[in-house]
């Protein structure tokens, strides 16, 4: 019966590129039947996973297949991570095949968008159940140029041509990371099945090989800093839907072969590993929020929160590995649980917050927040569910974004465990960085939505928009929902994890109760019932009576006469609604603490003299470091390279064939050295 | 069923004692600048004027304006029920431990910043820009504190802190110390009192948090200033409950209703020690200018960094 069930998950991959056909042979016409079936198998596949953890996930589940390499084959395997990343994949990915039912028909040229929508959701499954590396990256690399194609579609809008040109580039750069990664993990004469691979686990500095590769390849795809300056310009260049998966589930996609590779092939990383894999998810979540607090283009915005939500999800990641190799497996289980919950939670809210900003795009032709305002009172549904997704992605109770940072800082408070001394004080500097980070979106949102939905029209667009139609809301609202459920009721997405932390952390998840019977899954407690403990439903449930009741009594004792008036606005209110606070003057304080270092940020202010009527301009200019230290030194590699690399195609016969037979004789002297 | 009572009398207690104790605090600054000042009980009257008065809302203000002060309040006072006072064997204390309580501020102060903006009027972005940047520096310093004090006590549930101090196994430590000063600096900041916020000024360029709700009056201008009037009980109760617990009951059974009476008397004695130094701290100090409150909460997150490094430190020698 088991069996069946990676059978249908593998039937429902097989209908998404089925779908793809029909796609390109039907054209756009086909778009609501491709769409909407995109989304059943989705949701199937999603649903077979859930089903899978929530029987145990007893032994893994492995399938060859005569395809692909003829002495390695196919080989797909379902054990609990996979499970667990399918249920990611198919969530979103059915979200955001819904929505394409009603967006599709907003997209300029549905037919550069619709055959590679179900490829890249197939590609993104199919990575996940991969079991040997051929068909891993395969399936990756279907993923990239699918995604790449789809970022392609608004290829007229200027920009797009570049940010999909760096985006291939670092794409192809990762994917080479992750090829020399396998081939260390394989080994000079080891297969290319994963199962193979643990069996004959690297040691000293290849382990250290393989780890430093697996963090450049699915890293730089996950959008570690530094090198994530690509997906910035890539996510938001997308039609919305795609930008939902590309940020919400592609890089938890590069997440699962980060944690693959880490947790499973790799086997026993050191402390060191663990230390330094920790500090770089710290630097990319406080980075990543601070970048996204000076943007003004609102999907821009969402990306580099992604880099923030990534660096979450890989501290916790590094955390449990550090807690790992001390042998504390426990709280490596707890970590490592905390992490993989957030996996969960940023791809439901983050492919809420881009459908959201899918809805704003469609309304009004914008993505400039600094054009937007006062969509709630013509978007009131999207608005509402925007909101909840801001709500969720700072990290506030009782949406589910606390819920997954609740549990990393409870690993981070048993920091002091630890017994090397180096991750002590790193423990509580990474803590610091984390709950910085957390703050500093709370700004963000506040700013997102504020300035987007919030006070008046900034501009004719804005205040013409209207709602969009339901289908366009529906999927927001499934996800919102989602968010609510996994922030309330946080112990089932712990129940669903814990077969995926037994395997990896080597020991179930930490839980305690108090003896209370109801209590199991209305508080979540890791370690021990005095030491913490947490309930969002009680906390819902107590604002909400609160809150409804205390209104109630006022309207019944005391008053409830309401008046519509004039704004007050201190005795001045000027009509124009340039006065409102824009984006870029939100953050103004916060540039002004961090700008200077980490921004290089610089104002440049044209005051005018009394008396001359030009206009007063004020310009910032705020640069990503990653480019000037990072991306601009490669680009100007490849630049070089491929000048230099163009002799090389119009040579004489002569000399290719004295350049064929020098190749040939480098790589037997390589043979024979090493063998 | 004891320990539900004593739950409810802990809520009703928090929202009776709060505008007492600003109340208390104003007529103590009044007096030390060598004014009268009000009744101690003003602000119980101030916030029933305002309730019956009729709410007067600007016209493009939308529902996140109109639900944002009874949510705001709601939480507000939800936090400071939730920390233990008189007694600490409450129910609802397992519904959050420390952490929790700071994101459930974190909460309101979000929908707050967002009500401020929806006018759409500058004064509103100003004080939500603001107090958005004060938090984003004040939050991470809470946690480092909270970070320091479960080095010590392996805790982060207020009851257990408070038991585990009580039982005096922690001393007195130099890291508790900076803990201390740090929560004590962050505390001014998340509750807007001087030197950072003013929470009595008139001159608008000076608001943060009172720019933030210009635009609210009557019944709405009510629930919030309430809110803050429970947002500055809930950090006197804070400190209280970690730094001197002394006299929280600890049983709940029947002979331990004579030690819950001690314990409330106790409670109120440290609640207005508490509000008597906030007077003399605010009558003493000039408010900074708002971009140097990003130093002074720079300050309190490197005391409480420093704190746990202190105490590694001191834990290897």
């Amino acid at each position: 019966m088991i069996d069946l069930l990676l059978v249908s998950i593998l039937a429902s991959v097989l209908a998404l590129v089925a779908l793809a056909l029909i796609a390109l042979l039907a054209g756009p016409p086909a778009g609501g039947f491709v769409y909407g079936a995109s989304a059943a198998a989705s949701a199937a596949v999603a649903a077979l996973a859930t089903l899978y953890l929530a029987a145990g996930a007893g032994t893994p589940l492995a399938l060859v297949l005569p395809l692909g390499l003829p002495w390695l084959g196919a080989h797909l395997a379902l054990d609990a991570l996979s499970a667990w990343f399918l249920v990611v994949v198919g969530t979103v990915g059915a979200a955001a095949a819904v929505y394409g039912v009603g967006y599709g028909r907003h997209t300029d040229e549905p037919a550069r968008v619709l055959p590679f929508f179900p490829i890249f959701l197939a590609a993104m499954a199919l990575v996940v159940v991969a079991a040997d590396a051929f068909t891993f990256l395969l399936s990756w690399e279907t993923m990239s140029v699918a995604s790449w194609m789809l970022v392609l579609a608004n290829h007229r809008e200027p920009g797009t041509t570049r940010a999909a040109l760096v985006y291939i580039v670092m794409a192809s750069l990762g994917t080479a990371a992750l090829l020399l990664c396998f081939g260390v993990l394989a080994g000079f004469d080891g297969s290319y099945a994963f199962a193979d691979m643990r069996a004959d686990r690297p040691e000293g500095w290849l382990a250290g090989l393989a780890i430093a590769l697996a963090l450049a390849g699915a890293g730089s795809k996950a959008g570690l800093v530094p090198l994530h300056a690509w997906l910035p310009l890539a996510h938001p260049a997308a039609p919305s839907h795609v930008s939902a998966l590309m940020s919400g589930v592609m890089t938890k996609v590069a997440i699962y072969g980060l944690v693959r590779v880490l947790f499973d092939l790799v086997g026993e990383v050191g402390w060191g590993w663990g230390a330094a894999v920790m500090l770089l998810g710290g630097i990319s979540a406080l980075l990543g929020v601070l970048y996204a607090l000076m943007q003004h283009d609102l999907k821009v915005l969402l990306a580099y929160h992604t880099v923030e939500n990534i660096g979450i999800i890989v501290a916790g990641l590094g955390l449990a590995l550090s807690f790992k190799a001390a042998g504390l497996l426990p709280l490596a289980a707890l970590a490592l649980t905390a992490a993989l919950f957030h996996v969960l939670n940023h791809g439901l809210f983050k492919g809420l917050l881009f459908l959201g900003a899918g809805n704003v795009h469609v309304a009004t032709h914008e993505r400039e927040m600094d054009d937007l305002g006062g969509l709630v009172h013509r978007m009131p549904a999207t608005a509402a569910l925007f909101l909840v997704g801001s709500i969720a992605i700072s990290a506030l109770p009782p949406f589910n974004g606390f819920a997954s940072e609740w549990l990393t800082f409870q690993a981070i408070l048993n920091g002091d465990r630890l017994p090397m001394w180096p991750l002590k004080f790193l423990v509580p500097v990474v803590g610091g960085l984390l709950a910085l980070s957390a703050a500093l979106a709370a700004a963000c949102f506040v700013k997102a939505f504020g300035v987007t939905f919030l006070g008046r029209g900034r501009s004719g667009a804005a205040m013409r928009a209207g709602e969009v139609g339901p289908a366009m809301v529906w999927p927001l609202a499934a996800l919102a929902g989602l968010c609510l459920a996994f922030g309330v009721v946080p112990t089932a997405a712990v129940a669903l994890l814990s077969p995926v932390a037994a395997a990896l952390a080597g020991a179930p998840f930490p839980t305690a109760t108090d003896g209370i019977s109801a209590a199991e899954w209305l508080f979540l407690i890791p370690l021990d019932p005095g030491r913490s403990s947490y309930s969002g439903l009680v906390v819902l449930a107590l604002v909400a009576g609160v809150s409804y009741a205390g209104v109630l009594a006022i309207h019944r004792l005391a008053s409830n006469r309401l008046r519509r008036a004039p704004a007050w606005d201190c005795g001045f209110p000027d009509a124009s609604p340039r006065t409102q606070y824009t984006s870029s003057s939100f953050a103004q304080p916060i540039r002004r603490i961090f700008g200077s270092f980490v921004f290089r940020a610089r104002e440049h202010v044209e005051m005018p003299e009394p008396g001359d009527f030009r206009p007063a301009r004020f310009e910032v200019e705020i640069k990503d470091l990653a480019w000037a230290w990072l991306y601009a030194p490669v680009e100007r590699l490849i630049a070089f390279a491929s000048l230099h690399l163009n002799q090389l195609q119009h040579m004489t016969i002569r000399r290719y064939l004295s350049w064929m037979f020098g190749a040939l004789i480098v790589l037997l002297s390589v043979v024979a050295l090493v063998g | 069923m004891l320990s539900f009572l004593l739950q409810l009398v802990q809520l009703l207690l928090v929202l009776l004692l709060a505008p007492l104790l600003t109340g208390f605090v104003r007529t103590l600054k009044a007096r030390l600048v060598g004014r009268r000042g009000p009744s101690p009980a003003q602000p119980y009257r101030d916030l029933w004027r305002l309730l019956r008065k009729e709410a007067v809302v600007a016209e493009n203000a939308s529902w996140v304006f109109r639900s944002a002060p009874s949510l705001v309040f709601a939480l507000s006072w939800l936090a400071a029920a939730l920390v233990p006072t008189f007694a600490l064997d409450l129910p609802l204390l397992r519904a959050a431990d420390l952490i929790a309580l700071v994101a459930i501020l974190g909460s309101a102060r979000f929908l707050q910043a967002l009500a401020g903006m929806d006018v759409g009027t500058s004064f509103g972005g100003i004080g939500s820009s603001r107090e958005m940047m004060i938090a984003s520096l004040a939050e991470p310093a809470i946690l480092l504190v909270i970070f320091t004090i479960s080095l010590f006590i392996h805790s982060t549930m207020l009851p257990h802190i408070a038991g585990f101090v009580l039982a005096g196994e922690v001393g007195i430590r130099v890291s508790l110390g900076l803990a201390l000063i740090a929560l004590i600096m962050v505390a001014i900041a998340e509750t807007g009192r001087i030197p950072v916020d003013n929470p009595a000024t008139h001159l608008e360029l000076t608001m943060v948090h009172e720019a933030m709700v210009l635009e609210y009056s009557g019944r709405h201008l009510a629930l919030i200033e309430a809110g803050q009037m429970v947002r500055l009980l809930f950090f006197v109760s804070l400190i209280a409950a970690i730094f001197a617990p002394w006299g929280i009951a600890e049983a709940s059974t029947a002979e331990g209703v004579g030690l819950v009476g001690i314990g409330l008397a106790l409670y109120l004695g440290k609640v207005f020690a508490g509000g008597l130094l906030l007077a003399l701290f605010e009558t003493g100090i000039a408010k900074m200018r708002v971009f140097r409150v990003s130093e002074f909460l720079a300050g309190a997150l490197l005391l409480s960094l420093l704190a746990t490094i202190f105490l590694y430190v001191s834990q290897s020698l």
